[in-house]
């Protein structure tokens, strides 16, 4: 039979199909595999470098990664809580938090010091407008420096909002949206830290990053 | 043949071309092209999409019966596109981070099943493969193009952040071309993308008009699909 002739068979094109669909589920199946790995570690890596955005140089001398715990929130759920040690003391810990903006939610990474001031603030994750929210990030504006320092006492828990609400934070030109979620985001993280501080640094120091869900 | 080659790279370069004559892709186009920069890396990845793709599909369209070519290329596209968003993520995760992402808007594309259908289906691998890369190309050059006009317009820049896609060493690229500029919020926002390509597909026409005034408009391609 030609190839013709089997052409306008109807099995033909269901065979067809389905040996492409098999092959193809092997190739993605088989890239996956491969690539698994060097996705985790460029991952890992990725996030090493945002801690290290949010602690002063020579804050900790210990592997965040590895010293990392889950406390559950408010809301029932958990949060990673990364602690940053020097000569083995507990300094401080860094923490992501989740803040809501104009367009969608705005991922943020946070570090604190055992006083409960913030050492440093980043976005790492957000859909906000182009030239007008994302002057959160670090790279397009000085905004997010301006919590370095910040604790909950001060500035005074109804300064805590941006200018427009009565509090002492700038908002930008024509997005205050996107601010007041950063804001609303980070008073609040600095509650969680609050309210769980002994929690956290009483929690055996363990690798769980095999058992621990985002 | 030497003639049937320059055609095919003409009509992908310009005749022909994705976004100015067969008005295709235009989600990505319209999604991405905030800045030079990231149409020429959304162009990029494409291209080699479309390279790959028309290479795949073309050496195996004797195989591929008429009935179920539509889901085949399918499935075929949406895999490669996969295995490219998995490779880069692991291996390139540098660029990953500034394209990633735009890959998965790549299965969107319909210039690439367009090109699968209209071309790879019916001829040799060497002539499918040159089609896609100069149709590519052609998406590549229509893409950073608008991203340019929209980001002059719009930040008053040329080009940022180039580094970030094509390394250190193109940091020359970016360009500051109105300093303290408050910039044009429109450009930047999706109605900049719909006026600059529909200025731009006026120039062209008048453009064509002027060169060949006997040439009849380009046809379109098929609607429906973006």
């Amino acid at each position: 039979m030609t190839l013709e002739e089997l052409r306008s068979k109807l099995g033909y094109h269901s065979f067809v199909l389905g040996l492409v669909a098999l092959v193809t589920s092997g190739a993605l199946a088989l890239t996956d595999d491969s690539t698994h790995g060097a996705i985790v570690a460029a991952e890992a890596r990725d996030l090493q470098q945002s801690l290290a955005q949010v602690l002063p140089d020579g804050f900790a001398d210990n592997d965040l990664l590895k010293d990392q715990v889950a406390i559950k929130g408010e809301d029932g759920a958990n949060t990673l809580v990364y602690r940053a040690r020097l000569h083995g003391e507990a300094k401080g810990a860094v923490f992501k938090v989740t803040g809501h903006g104009y367009a969608g939610v705005i991922a943020i990474l946070m570090g604190v010091d055992n006083a409960g001031r913030i050492l440093g603030v980043r976005v790492i994750k957000h859909q906000e407008t182009p030239g007008l929210g994302d002057k959160i990030e670090a790279a397009k504006a000085r905004w997010i420096y301006d919590f370095d320092g910040k604790s909950l006492g001060d500035p005074a828990p109804e300064k805590w909002a941006v200018k427009k609400d009565g509090g002492q934070f700038d908002q930008f030109a024509g997005a205050t949206i996107t601010p007041r979620g950063v804001v609303k985001a980070v008073k609040g993280g600095l509650q969680f830290y609050a309210a769980h501080r002994t929690e956290i640094f009483a929690a055996p120091t363990a690798n769980v990053a095999s058992t621990a869900k985002e | 043949m030497t003639t049937a080659y320059r055609d095919i790279v003409e009509d992908g370069l310009w005749r022909n071309n994705v976004v100015f004559a067969q008005i295709l892709g235009m989600c990505p186009t319209m999604a991405v092209t905030t800045s030079g920069t990231n149409g020429l890396g959304m162009g990029l990845a494409t291209t080699a999409v479309l390279l790959l793709a028309n290479m795949i599909i073309s050496s195996l369209r004797h195989w591929i019966s008429p009935q179920v070519r539509i889901p085949v290329f399918i499935v075929l596209i949406a895999a490669l596109v996969t295995v490219v968003d998995m490779a880069l993520n692991a291996y390139l995760h540098d660029l990953y981070k500034v394209l990633g992402m735009y890959i998965a808007l790549i299965v969107a594309n319909c210039a690439v099943l367009g090109r699968a259908e209209a071309f790879a289906a019916r001829q040799p691998v060497l002539a499918s493969g040159l089609d896609g890369l100069s149709m590519g190309l052609g998406f590549t050059f229509a893409l950073t193009l608008i991203g340019l006009i929209r980001e002059l317009f719009g930040a008053g820049t040329l080009f940022s952040q180039a580094s970030l896609l094509l390394g250190p060493s193109f940091a020359f690229m970016e360009m500051t071309v109105v300093h303290d500029y408050g910039g044009f919020l429109l450009m930047i926002l999706p109605p900049g993308g719909f006026l600059v390509l529909g200025l731009l597909l006026a120039g062209k026409r008048l453009l064509e008009s002027r060169t060949s005034k006997a040439a009849a408009p380009a046809p379109l391609a098929a609607a429906g699909c973006h």
